[in-house]
């Protein structure tokens, strides 16, 4: 390229050619746009970035294997996107729990309106790295939960933390979002299947 | 030179002067005729944004509401950053691109006129559409410039206006972008090899390239806004499985190169424009290319440094704090080649080198205040205070805008044939300099202290710092009428005197062996460029090839 140019034919092809190859190049870097998502994603996955991985997944079976001599704090937060549809809360703020045992706690959710509405939680693990150690058999956030006008639900999260969770751990933080997801669900016909929050479809 | 002058009026029946009316500038696909187009639009555009900022700053000048409601407000503060990025710096720098690129590197006009014209007159449309969201009901967009999920789905009407502008505005720069890295790369001169080439032909070839880049980056972030709010996709809301901290990810992935984009040109302004006054050449040509091209490459892996305090892993923070640190090397080479070139030249002071000199010492504040936000735990505290408002105002407005102005100064004589008015220039310079840092100086303290950004009222305490910020923004809006009417002057002025063909006579160039002022078409036979840069005399070859 330092060299300088001959002929106005010889221009003309490589200004065509250089426009092309920066054509496709923007048209690459749209497309680079795009396929951040699912490198984020798999990112957070690997990383635990964001409290979100595996520990935000259903595990069919756990093998329990109680770690007596320590104990770990389990704080539950709850909180409501927007604050108007639901009163929600855990029925206990924290408990004490042995690595590798499994507990339920009881999540409580009321609809304020009177209307119907879907609900959605959206979980988080602080701090991130023990996200991958924290794993749920059963959690109301792997499903849209529907709610009739002014109905109150009780919902159980039975959950594990792995021995392998990384020993400097000491306080867990488990929070959950409870978004209005209403329209969403009356906009995709198809039904939630139980699974992760990062696999729920994302259109 | 009188040959292209001869050349022009008597050889060239089919390229004559330019059409008259108004239908020469909406169908011109000149160079010169494109580059005057966008530095007016940028101007109009500076003046429109410095309107937003002047309602801003009066809201601010006590605690408590006083003129305007707070969601106007916001609207204030998100349109104002648009307004100027994608509306004031980004053209004009473009305008100067137009302007300046074919004429230092010899070549008749940029590779692709006609998508040069069509670069151009996008523009408007996009700013009437984003700037129509201000008389809509429910207002323009205010969830600030950088639009960040979940608040921006909750503008209203504004919010498919302010997508699609952001699209067009997009196309423009992209279309500009690629233009100039053909018309770099294709049409140079004989003899005017990459290593020969004016520094700001150098930093402008850097900023298009990280423009083709990103700017593709942000329509699919936008897009991926479009279809969360209308088409029940979730790419960012969470209740969908969607993060919206992915969003500021993608958003920094193309905001943290943009930032460059709004400065490297005005590092190649002030390299073209301190050689000159200080009657020496560039000190460290080659490590001014290289800096520039290190900045270019660092741009892209610093971008969380916008978002420390989003919940990174510690390995992230560190990452993203060494990298951002380590973008104050190439950039303190550069300052130090400005004043290495400084060093025992014979330096004189008309307008342009006093903007450049305001920008050296300005800037390079900036550049500091910006290495202490790239400390985490620092910015845990800074972040979204008026800390991090005076330190992007410091790189943007004395950086950025005085690159700008100071060529608007050093080449309009060469654009017009008419010598600006250097005392009122002058003036304009010494005015702008004090007020700037009337506005910006105390916003640091104001930043440290606590004071948020974005918030219409404030506590009591911060009275003080924000009035004399609100009359410094005041002073310098009222100092650049000197300039609108210094430019006025130069452009519809009597022609008074002859201005040479070489304005200034420690400039070196190609720029500077056409006549002043330069003809409609300039270097249609492309010149034989020397070891100098400049053109060889007729007869003898070019050295060094």
């Amino acid at each position: 390229m330092s060299e300088p140019l001959s002929t106005a034919a010889e221009t003309g092809r490589r200004t065509r050619r250089g426009v092309w190859e920066l054509v496709l190049l923007t048209l690459a870097m749209f497309g680079f746009g795009f396929a951040l998502v699912p490198i984020y994603n798999a990112l957070c996955e690997l990383t635990g970035l964001n409290g979100r991985d595996q520990g935000m997944q259903l595990v069919a079976t756990v093998q329990e294997q109680p770690d007596l001599s320590r104990e770990v704090t389990v704080q539950f937060l709850t909180v409501v996107n927007g604050g108007r549809e639901w009163s929600f809360k855990s029925e206990v703020a924290e408990m004490k729990v042995h690595p590798g045992q499994l507990y339920t706690v009881n999540f409580v959710a009321e609809n304020q309106l009177d209307q119907d509405v879907v609900g959605q939680a959206v979980p988080a693990v602080t701090p991130g790295k023990a996200a991958r150690h924290l794993k749920k058999t059963e959690c109301f956030c792997f499903n849209q939960q529907p709610f009739k006008a002014r109905e109150a639900k009780r919902m159980p999260v039975r959950f594990m933390l792995d021995p392998e969770l990384p020993a400097d751990v000491g306080t867990v933080s488990l929070s959950y979002t409870f978004f209005d997801v209403t329209e969403l669900a009356q906009r995709s016909a198809k039904p939630s299947t139980p699974g992760a929050a990062t696999t729920l479809p994302r259109g | 030179m009188a040959n292209a002058h001869a050349h022009d009026a008597h050889d060239h029946h089919d390229h004559h002067g330019p059409d008259k009316g108004i239908m020469r500038w909406i169908k011109t696909t000149n160079h010169k005729d494109l580059g005057t187009l966008y530095l007016c639009f940028a101007f109009t555009m500076f003046f429109i944004g410095g309107l937003m900022s002047l309602v801003i700053r009066a809201e601010l000048f006590q605690p408590g509401l006083q003129f305007v409601d707070p969601e106007f407000f916001n609207s204030m503060t998100t349109m104002h950053a648009l307004v100027m990025i994608f509306g004031g710096v980004m053209p004009a720098f473009t305008g100067l691109a137009n302007w300046m690129v074919p004429m230092m590197i010899g070549a008749g006009d940029l590779a692709l006129p006609r998508v040069n014209n069509w670069g151009f007159w996008i523009l408007p449309f996009g700013f009437a559409m984003l700037l129509s969201t201000l008389f809509m009901p429910g207002g323009a967009p205010a969830g600030g410039w950088t639009m960040y999920p979940p608040l921006v789905l909750q503008t209203g009407n504004a919010f498919p206006m302010l997508i699609f502008a952001v699209h067009l505005l997009g196309i423009s720069s992209i279309t500009g972008a690629i233009n100039v890295v053909v018309t770099i790369l294709n049409m140079r001169a004989p003899g005017m090899t990459l290593l020969k080439m004016p520094l700001f032909v150098w930093t402008w070839l850097i900023t298009a390239y990280l423009l083709i880049a990103t700017m593709p980056v942000l329509a699919g972030a936008v897009t991926m806004l479009l279809t969360d709010k209308y088409f029940g996709t979730s790419f960012f809301t969470a209740s969908g499985g969607g993060d919206p901290v992915l969003f500021q990810h993608i958003f920094w992935f193309f905001g943290h190169p943009e930032v460059y984009i709004l400065i490297l040109p005005a590092f190649g302004i002030v390299s073209t424009i301190i050689p000159t006054f200080a009657r020496k050449p560039l000190f460290g040509y080659a490590s001014m290319v290289y800096a520039t091209a290190s900045i270019g490459f660092l741009s892209f892996i610093v971008w969380a440094h916008h978002m420390f305090t989003v919940g990174m892993p510690l390995a992230a923070e560190l990452f993203f704090m060494f990298s951002t640190m380590l973008i104050a090397v190439p950039t303190g080479v550069k300052v130090f080649n400005w004043v290495a070139t400084m060093w025992r030249g014979s330096m004189s002071f008309e307008t342009p080198m006093l903007f450049a000199l305001g920008f050296v010492f300005l800037f390079t504040m900036g550049g500091f205040s910006g290495l202490m936000l790239a400390i985490t735990p620092v910015d845990f505290q800074y972040h979204d205070t008026y800390f991090v408002v005076a330190h992007f105002h410091y790189v943007l407005v004395p950086g950025a805008v005085f690159s700008i102005i100071a060529a608007v100064y050093y080449w309009i004589p060469k654009w017009t044939g008419r010598m600006y008015n250097e005392t009122l220039g002058k003036l304009h310079f010494w005015l702008s300099a004090i007020f700037i840092n009337v506005t910006f100086f105390p916003q640091h303290f104001l930043g440290l202290a606590g004071m948020q950004r974005r918030v219409p009222d404030y506590n009591v305490m911060f009275t003080d710092f924000n009035q004399m910020s609100t009359i410094g923004a005041f002073g310098f809006f009222l100092a650049q009428f000197l300039f609108i009417g210094n430019m006025l002057a130069c452009m519809f002025g009597k022609r008074d005197g002859k201005v040479p063909e070489r304005v200034w006579e420690g400039a070196h160039g190609l720029e500077w062996t056409v006549a002043s002022p330069a003809p409609y078409h300039t270097f249609e036979d492309p010149p034989l460029v020397g070891d100098n840069g400049e053109p060889v005399a007729a007869g003898k070859p070019a050295h060094g090839h």
